[in-house]
């Protein structure tokens, strides 16, 4: 088959046969086809796990939403919704009981006249942000914590690992309460105090892969080579044991967002008139009983749909990276 | 030979373990000159990678520990350099080939990455120079297409490939010694001789030395100018390769070289094997480790580690058989050509 060698020209022939029957036997061991690489590999897995693609849909659109307000946040009218999210008109909610979807609200307005379809799409941004944000603090101080705990081992595993265990045995909603009542309201404290609870679970999940990885050979190989100790923790060692992390990431903003919601329930998290929907469900709840379902409604049902977006491509995207379900 | 690189005298390397410790080189001594190779021969467990790996200080501590002996690299002892200076030796002034290169290379990393930061962590280079040495380097030791190889990854690469890779990584610096530990133990026969071919040549083009461990004596006969033979964490016999393979003094060397499939039987024969088991590092007996395996043990053999006996140029034992004896048994050993490919 000397036709598909393209590559032999300039060498030796020896070495130009020994090439070509490597090749050959990569293509048999894969049934013809040149191997695929990780992210290749899981983004074919992933396809054919329904439930994940619909997961990434839902992300898509609500990353897209939330982006686009954020931008439009920017600009002098402050939001891209319809209507002004926080404009109060008491026209449009007679007894104060809000007035039901309609072809010009159509998730109907709430107690002050505002629209909610407006005010879900804007609180779509916060929500967004929470995720993004309060996952990134925690990353970022797992990401280091834990590869270096598990690299050196000994007395620095022991304080990081029995710092992450404190953390761990608090109870989460209780923890991030006294935080926010030291810190007060306000959204970044909201970034601030999911970000700064989160870091146990990285930490954790990244030490026990960076535990088998830096066993590897070609750790050893990059030591041999004078690399120093920062430079194999964070170019050798953690570039492979990112994979669990991904996963962890996709569930972790599905439960920032949720948290973010329970905190603005109790009243401690995003504040009016700003929007986001724990505050939205906190504050509709009470006109359930009155009738004015469409309120509370659609934020708590966004709310679901993402979460649920979140935590069903995580599932999908361990699956598809766990080489035990491998076909 | 050229100008003297490496001197080891009396290297011990122990590791203490929950279990005891663990002896795994024992008093170890070589030296190294420049365009010389040293071939490191010995089962598994016998502490040839122990002794090259307490070259780099890579011992893993705790548990591991040099604790005795002296490793000068020129005129500079290796054991007291601090850390800094020592990432310096590594890679720049001594570099390794790793046995697997199936899991040497970093799965993460193009190739042409890997051997760019090796070259930019010991010369003031650029990226964009780096990465075009990697290039040339790749070229060097054999791959077609190095311009685009070096923007693969590993698991495009097939073993021997990968394996050259190694090898364009250890070269990368220009060390002065380049130690290789099993680098054909991994890989097809075929390929195993096109490896030896590259790391001769890559010895000559950078007149390095070369310590080759092995434990495949074809592979020593094909390259090495003079062999240590290990047994136990100890050196029992250390030659020049005529010296070894022509005249063998200890009864080591005789069952390595008994079991070895010879080119001059036509019938079948078996092969003779070395009967026993290696000894428990841990609990080491007092004499000869070999001791216990020996058909020519003598009552002397498990108390007392015999004195090296220098038994020609350059080449030295350490065994209780007196010499009259192994003449005799050494005149049934087959002709040194009967192995030799």
């Amino acid at each position: 088959m000397p036709e598909r060698d393209t590559s032999g020209n300039q060498v030796t022939e020896d070495l130009t046969i020994s090439t070509l029957s490597e090749r050959d036997l990569i293509e048999d061991k894969y049934g013809g086809r040149q191997p695929l690489g990780l992210w290749a590999d899981t983004w074919r897995r992933l396809k054919r796990n329904h439930l994940a693609v619909v997961g990434l849909c839902i992300i898509a659109v609500f990353l897209a939403v939330g982006m686009a307000e954020e931008i439009a946040s920017l600009t002098p009218k402050g939001y891209l919704a319809p209507y002004d999210p926080n404009a109060v008109n008491y026209a449009l909610s007679p007894k104060g009981l809000g007035s039901p979807p309609s072809w010009s609200h159509p998730f109907g307005t709430d107690y002050l006249g505002r629209d909610v379809f407006s005010r879900t799409l804007v609180a779509t941004r916060i929500s967004m942000l929470v995720g993004v944000i309060a996952v990134s603090i925690a990353l970022l101080i797992g990401l280091i914590l834990g590869p270096i705990s598990g690299y050196y081992g000994g007395a620095v595993d022991s304080v990081i690992m029995r710092t992450a265990d404190v953390f761990f045995a608090f109870p989460y909603i209780l923890f991030v309460l006294l935080i926010m009542t030291v810190l007060g309201p306000g959204l970044w404290n909201v970034f601030f105090a999911i970000g700064i609870l989160g870091w146990a679970t990285y930490a954790r999940l990244n030490r026990g892969s960076v535990l088998s990885v830096k066993a590897m050979e070609y750790v050893e190989a990059a030591r041999a080579q004078g690399a120093s100790d920062l430079r194999i923790i964070f170019r050798h060692v953690l570039p492979n044991t990112m994979a669990p992390v991904y996963v962890a990431i996709a569930m972790g903003i599905g439960g920032a967002i949720v948290t973010e919601a329970a905190l603005s329930f109790l009243g401690i998290g995003i504040q009016a008139p700003d929007a986001s929907w724990g505050k939205m469900i906190s504050d509709y709840l009470s006109y359930l009983g009155a009738g004015s379902w469409w309120m509370l409604t659609f934020p708590s049902v966004f709310l679901v749909v993402t979460v649920f977006g979140f935590i069903s491509f995580g599932n999908g995207l361990r699956d598809a990276t766990d080489p035990k379900l491998k076909e | 030979m050229g100008e003297r690189l490496l001197t080891v005298d009396g290297l011990s390397t122990h590791f203490f373990t929950y279990a005891g410790v663990v002896k795994a080189v024992n008093g170890v001594s070589f030296t190294l000159d420049r365009k010389e190779t040293l071939g490191i021969v010995g089962e598994s467990g016998s502490g040839k990678t122990v002794a090259a790996l307490s070259l780099l200080r890579l011992i893993p501590d705790p548990p591991g520990k040099v604790v005795e002996g002296s490793l000068l690299l020129g005129d500079r002892d290796l054991r007291t350099l601090s850390d800094e200076e020592m990432r310096q030796v590594r890679g720049n002034d001594i570099a390794m080939i790793f046995q697997d290169p199936m899991t040497s290379l970093n799965p993460v990393l193009k190739i042409g990455n890997q051997i760019a930061e090796a070259i930019m962590l010991h010369q003031d280079k650029g990226k964009g120079e780096a990465w075009r040495m990697a290039a040339e380097l790749l070229d060097r030791v054999g791959i077609p297409d190095a311009e685009k190889r070096v923007n693969q990854y590993p698991f495009e690469f097939s073993g021997g490939m990968r394996q050259r890779a190694m090898i364009a990584m250890a070269i990368s610096c220009n060390p002065d010694i380049l130690i290789a530990d099993e680098p054909t133990t991994a890989l097809d026969v075929t390929i195993q001789a096109q490896i030896i071919d590259v790391i001769e040549e890559m010895q000559q083009r950078y007149e390095s030395g070369v310590i080759l461990i092995t434990h495949d004596l074809g592979v020593v006969a094909e390259i090495a100018d003079k062999v240590m033979v290990m047994y136990g964490g100890r050196t029992v016999e250390y030659g020049g390769i005529d010296e070894i393979f022509y005249n063998p003094h200890h009864p080591y060397t005789w069952g390595l070289l008994g079991s070895l499939p010879r080119l001059d039987e036509v019938e079948k024969t078996r092969l003779t094997p070395i009967k026993g088991q290696p000894p428990d590092l841990i609990a080491l007996p007092g004499g000869c480790p070999f001791a216990g395996r020996c058909s020519y043990e003598l009552p002397v053999c498990r108390d007392q580690w015999p004195e090296l006996e220098i038994v020609g140029p350059g080449h030295g034992v350490n065994c209780w058989i007196p010499e009259a004896e192994r003449r005799e048994v050494r005149a049934t050993l087959p002709h040194f050509q009967a192995y030799v490919r």
